[in-house]
């Protein structure tokens, strides 16, 4: 018998042990980050960077592949009790000694998961993980000359770049409100000061935001630059409109963060992804009702919210508790009473 | 049984009333639900995981007559922390808002040989949708025994004080057997169903594995304390099921507690649902601890109205609910464990006679339910 049929035996044996638990459930109790456990992390060290943003050293489990500079990673929090997942960018070089990683969280207003990291989060905590992602990287053959063009927290995905690796001619903007808001600032000057990098910090507070348009006074070889953006939707769009018009679009790689937007609105349309059925719902009728009127095999209990009989994975959009108006949206993991949520806006129920 | 309806007195506008008043009380217990509860939860999910481990490995010398009492007092505690406070809620559903699919009701599965999904439909669909509603709660004596003199008397009542001390000793399997609905789909062309085939070997998957845990396998790994372990494990399950026997018999059977027609429920409002559901349950009172081995089912009334609320939070809600009691001039049927299970068990012997007198029709509680 091979090793590791032998290991697939011991495990069986191992689970009619432990049974109706896992044998890894008793393991987490110990050893959170072992290899083969779901993937975590422990929170080490939060450092702050500005008034709202913080690095965040992160120990990660056994599991952990390593990332690529430039790529995010999501991560599991629990804030008041319920655990959220967010994507930040990673902020630590790839070759990172200690091989702990750093994502680096500006706090955003009303944003839970990031005023958590930011103000709250205390080392120690155990964190989720998933395996870093993302395509916002450096090729493997590496551009002559440089462009980084970021805005606020968009500096996070670049930071990570500029920290692994070194390139002979590599030009950034960085858009913050003012000086005390950027980022990395000592960082990026000390950067500078070795003659790695050259840097125009535009501060939108008192030069005005940055104008696309007038790229070229900055950097008159912008078209020749392999170029990196990230930050709010209308710097990249502008940019994207821009680069396409001088035909060089292929040249211009972009990282959005993609915010959410969720159309809280009353009723909308309901689509059962499993059973491939759209339907219109208002804003008063029980998922669970317009499910089963649009023949979807609904799984249902009580009908009133006390069973949890019918809950069901939410994929997309957002819905409103009939009993106290919360509006619960869409994340990996949210799961929901069908029977006393209704849609509140477009939303997508995994039946 | 009293013949006379103890809500009698109150209003339609009332019982509205008071189920707003009761929302009110939910309201304040989920916009306060947070880093606290979900620390407690998984402080009591670690500890008895280490009690287990701990009581397990102390049964692997149990041949020693010490180690053979802590162990199974330790592996009992920690059977009764799985059933009460830990599995009976998760499957609720009151730990679901916490987002983590190791606590969740749709993942949970406990130290019981009733597969976790058959419960949660016997038990928080029908016995908690319809608590005491005779011919709609099987929980009502499940099926064997007649709680209640609006029941129906049959010979078989006779034995019912045996069954009852049977069902006690091995409840698990009673719980089992109850939640496949035994009674009903053994009928010769039920058994046939594959949806009750189906269900009926999924119980024998789960019972094979407990058996096959607590039986075979740990007293295996006890090499010469092989016989002992056994008699351990053995005796944890039934102090388990004893236990939880009682707790669940206190809830519902006590002297004080009210029943309720099969018409009654039609078209019940929520303020209805709420007195039923207040009028149909019995809380056992007693220390911190006592509430806790009961996984707070001590805070019956509590669980019946907020099914859905995490169990570390009854005890506060039972302060107001108790005034709301105290203000609608209703009966808040309580009292210690040894006085409740008494009484429940004097009720099992009584009505597994006929009833004396020609039963007397309850007119003025049946009107009252069915209007408004």
């Amino acid at each position: 018998m091979t090793s590791a049929a032998l290991r697939s035996r011991a495990w069986k044996l191992l689970e009619m042990v432990t049974t109706p638990l896992l044998p890894s459930d008793y393991l987490d109790l110990v050893s959170p980050l072992r290899a083969g456990a779901d993937l975590r992390g422990r929170i080490e060290a939060v450092h702050p960077e500005t008034a709202d943003a913080a690095t965040v050293v992160i120990r990660p489990g056994r599991g952990w592949r390593g990332h690529t500079a430039g790529q995010y990673v999501r991560i599991g929090v629990e804030v008041d009790g319920v655990r959220l997942w967010r994507a930040y960018s990673i902020t630590s070089p790839t070759n990172r000694q200690d091989g702990r990683v750093t994502i680096t969280v500006k706090a955003i207003p009303d944003g839970k998961v990031s005023n958590h990291l930011v103000h709250r989060a205390t080392p120690g905590t155990l964190i989720r993980l998933d395996q870093p992602t993302g395509d916002f990287v450096l090729p493997p053959a590496r551009p002559a000359k440089v462009l980084y063009l970021t805005a606020g927290s968009g500096i996070t995905p670049v930071m990570g770049m500029l920290r692994g690796i070194e390139f002979d001619d590599v030009v950034m903007i960085h858009c913050a409100p003012q000086p005390q808001d950027v980022i990395f600032r000592n960082e990026l000057h000390d950067l500078v000061a070795d003659r790695k990098l050259r840097l125009t910090e535009v501060h939108t507070d008192t030069d005005g935001r940055l104008d696309i348009a007038r790229l070229g006074e900055l950097v008159p070889d912008w078209a020749e630059r392999e170029t990196w953006a990230c930050g709010p939707a209308g710097l990249l769009d502008a940019a994207e409109e821009h680069w396409t018009e001088h035909g060089v679009r292929e040249r211009l790689h972009t990282e959005r963060f993609r915010p959410r937007i969720v159309v809280a609105g009353d009723g909308g349309e309901v689509t059962f992804s499993a059973t491939g059925k759209t339907v219109d719902a208002d804003g008063a009728t029980p998922l669970l009702d317009i499910g089963e009127e649009a023949g979807v095999l609904m799984p249902s209990g009580c009908r009133m919210g006390i069973c949890f009989g019918c809950v069901t994975p939410l994929k997309a959009g957002a819905v409103r508790d009939l009993r106290t108006g919360e509006i619960t949206e869409a994340e990996p993991g949210v799961l929901i009473q069908t029977c006393v949520s209704a849609a509140a806006g477009p939303c997508d129920i995994e039946r | 049984m009293t013949a006379i309806d103890p809500t009698a007195h109150l209003t339609a506008e009332q019982i509205e009333e008071l189920g707003r008043e009761l929302d009110a009380i939910r309201d304040e217990v989920i916009a306060s639900r947070g880093e606290k509860d979900a620390a407690y939860i998984r402080k009591v999910i670690s500890a008895q995981r280490k009690l287990e481990l701990a009581s397990r490995g102390v049964l692997l010398f149990s041949i020693f007559p010490p180690a053979w009492l802590l162990g199974t007092a330790g592996l009992s505690v920690a059977k009764i922390m799985d059933n009460m406070e830990i599995g009976h809620n998760v499957l609720h559903g009151q730990w679901d808002w916490m987002r983590d699919p190791k606590i969740h009701s749709t993942t949970w599965e406990w130290d019981h040989v009733s597969p976790a999904e058959q419960w949660k439909h016997s038990h928080n669909e029908l016995h908690h949708t319809y608590t005491n509603v005779i011919g709609r709660d099987n929980d009502l004596g499940y099926g064997i025994m007649r709680v209640d003199e609006d029941q129906k008397w049959h010979p078989l009542h006779l034995g019912q004080p045996l069954w009852n001390l049977v069902n006690a000793c091995f409840f698990e399997y009673g719980i089992a057997a109850y939640d496949l609905e035994l009674g009903k789909n053994l009928h010769k062309r039920r058994r046939r169903n594959p949806e009750f085939r189906a269900r009926a070997k999924a119980v024998g998957r789960k019972i094979r594995k407990q058996v096959l845990k607590d039986y075979v396998i740990h007293p295996l790994l006890s090499g010469p304390s092989f016989l002992t372990t056994l008699a351990a494990t053995f005796t944890a399950n039934v102090v388990r099921n004893i236990w939880s026997h009682s707790v669940i018999m206190c809830g519902h059977f006590p002297e004080g507690v009210q029943v309720f027609e099969r018409q009654s429920v039609k078209g019940e409002t929520r303020g209805q649902w709420y007195l039923r559901q207040m009028m149909g349950s019995a809380n056992i009172s007693g220390s911190r601890a006592m509430h806790f081995m009961t996984g707070n089912l001590s805070h019956q009334i509590e669980h019946h109205l907020f099914p859905d609320l995490p169990s570390n939070r009854y005890a506060e809600v039972a302060v107001k609910v108790r005034a709301l009691f105290e203000k609608y001039e209703l009966e808040y049927v309580t009292g210690p464990l040894p006085k409740q299970v008494l009484s429940a068990w004097r009720k099992v012997v009584r009505l597994s006679l006929p009833n004396k007198k020609p039963k007397v029709k309850t007119p003025a509680r049946d009107k009252a339910l069915v209007s408004a």
